[in-house]
């Protein structure tokens, strides 16, 4: 008689998989509920507030449809994204490319070292008002500012990546009579880029901020201007609209990173599933 | 072919000068034959690997020379190839990306490239498995993913750094008749790095035992079985039982 298979023996001995019924097997049935209860309250107890100081959602809600009707929100996201996108391009550019060269090369890392730990030390923001004095109020001095914030952890993390490269990699490159070249593109980067996409990650969010920063501080356009607009007109329900634009922003980016995180470095995630 | 000449390897702590050097290998001189199956067999710190990377060209040695068909060689060549102890896979290719690794590095166009390295993991038996990542596959497999990416190459000398090291014991032997199969099959000079007597008079022609402080060869045994070695059980045969008898006392006295 042949070995009988699992199912076999699974319905011989009477088991088979327990449903799931219990509450906490819905999550997102639980965090749906907790966001909808905290509007209402907050409905509730901003309905009561100054509405200086304070609005509610339902307030937020048509605030924003008016903002989105007359063309401004979507106007100034542009603009603000526009910065972002070159701010941040030109962070993962320069992170990258510098970040495998000081990973390398111990020269270009005791040449650019003491710079580039100096800048990362100083507080960003603290630039802010001379970067200013040079480059106005545009679009430069704001996608200098982004770079600045967002650059050092891709920097940082291409670095450490680089150096993380099993020396035997290397070696099997020299092995088969890679190029330094070659080496470098199909050894070392591949292998630090899982490293490269969390620095990727990290930097989305400082980008983030780096961006409303900037806006905040030259107030002429984009989404952070149209905050101190309205901050300083009293209509808090419209502050309240680019505040929620800024985390949907910063959930969409994250996600964004982490899919593309995923995607690109797909061969680790599967090795660490297999652990 | 091979001809190694008064090799000597000294290796020096780079962050502590007040150590001394370790020699590595001292006056090491042996040749090989076209076609012949060498093993390096020695205990821990003989050298052996040390050996064999000055070969492969990874390291340079200090003194004396390595001549191929009569050319010095001082850096890895499309001649030798090498097959790592921990197999060195690039973790992020498939099986079929890794084998193509050596050919693409040699700029042969992709469906070239493909179609050997479909051809050298049939050999090795691992048809169906292209497209699997090394993790995914056990270490006996994972080896004969760098086996066929080092015969890609066509190589006229297979060096193998404790090829089978890393994986378990009856893999092992099943590699290693696969590998003298392969082997047969070929032309291919093969130097193999080893510290397990049964298996280094399992697979060679010739012996060299090495010994440690100064690394440095022993003496050669001929190993005179006859071939093919997997029909049959070799390792039944007397002389199987004396040569590893006889290469047990070289390495203990």
């Amino acid at each position: 008689m042949a070995t009988p298979t699992d199912e076999q023996i699974i319905d011989e001995l009477g088991l088979r998989r327990e449903r799931a019924r219990s509450i906490y097997d819905h999550p997102n049935l639980i965090r749906a509920a907790s966001v909808l209860c905290f509007l209402a309250l907050w409905e509730v107890y901003g309905r009561r507030s100054d509405p200086l100081l304070l609005t509610y959602p339902t307030a937020v809600f048509w605030a924003a449809i008016q903002l989105i009707r007359t063309g401004e929100l979507l106007r100034q996201a542009a603009v603000s994204l526009a910065t972002l996108g070159v701010g941040f391009g030109v962070s993962i550019a320069l992170g990258v490319g510098l970040g495998l060269l000081t990973g390398r090369s111990r020269v270009a890392e005791a040449v650019l070292d003491p710079h580039l730990n100096a800048l990362y030390a100083t507080p960003q923001v603290a630039l802010t008002p001379l970067l200013m004095m040079w480059l106005g109020l545009g679009f430069a001095v704001k996608v200098v500012i982004i770079f600045l914030f967002a650059f050092f952890p891709i920097l940082i993390n291409t670095t450490s990546g680089v150096k993380n490269v099993s020396a035997s990699l290397v070696e099997v490159g020299h092995a088969y009579l890679a190029s330094e070249r070659q080496i470098l593109f199909k050894v070392v980067f591949p292998a630090a880029l899982p490293f490269i996409m969390a620095g990727i990650r990290l930097a989305v969010g400082r980008a983030l901020v780096g961006m409303v920063v900037a806006e905040l501080f030259t107030a002429i356009t984009g989404l952070g201007a149209m905050l101190t607009l309205y901050g300083n007109l009293f209509e808090t329900a419209k502050m309240f609209v680019v505040i929620v634009v800024f985390g949907l922003l910063g959930v969409g980016l994250i996600r964004a990173t982490q899919a593309l995180e995923t995607r690109m470095a797909r061969w680790k995630e599967t090795e660490r599933a297999n652990r | 072919m091979l001809e190694v000449r008064q090799l000597s390897k000294v290796f020096f702590e780079q962050n502590d000068p007040s150590k001394p050097g370790l020699v590595a290998l001292y006056d090491v001189s042996f040749s090989v034959r076209k076609n012949e199956f060498v093993c390096l067999l020695g205990p821990s710190g003989c050298g052996k690997t040390t050996l064999i990377r000055v070969i492969a060209g990874l390291i340079q040695a200090d003194r004396g020379e390595i001549r191929v068909d009569g050319k010095p060689v001082t850096a890895p060549g499309r001649d030798r190839c090498m097959v790592f102890q921990q197999f060195g896979l690039l973790p992020w290719r498939t099986v079929l990306g890794n084998v193509e690794f050596g050919l693409e590095i040699d700029g042969i166009p992709r469906e070239q490239r493909r179609e050997i390295s479909r051809r050298y993991l049939e050999l090795v038996g691992l048809h169906g498995f292209e497209n699997y990542y090394p993790h995914q596959i056990s270490g006996g497999m994972q080896q004969r993913v760098g086996i066929a990416r080092a015969l890609s190459k066509e190589p006229d000398i297979l060096l193998m750094d404790e090829p089978f090291g890393a994986v378990d014991a009856q893999t092992r032997e099943q590699l290693q008749e696969e590998l003298l199969k392969i082997w047969s099959k070929t032309d291919t000079t093969v130097i193999f790095v080893t510290h397990s007597i049964d298996e280094s008079v399992y697979l060679s022609d010739r012996v060299i035992v090495m010994q440690s402080r100064p690394g440095r060869i022993k003496e050669e045994v001929r190993v005179e079985l006859p071939r093919p070695r997997w029909e049959g059980d070799v390792k039944a045969d007397p002389r199987f039982a004396e040569l590893r008898a006889r290469i047990r006392e070289s390495l203990r006295g």
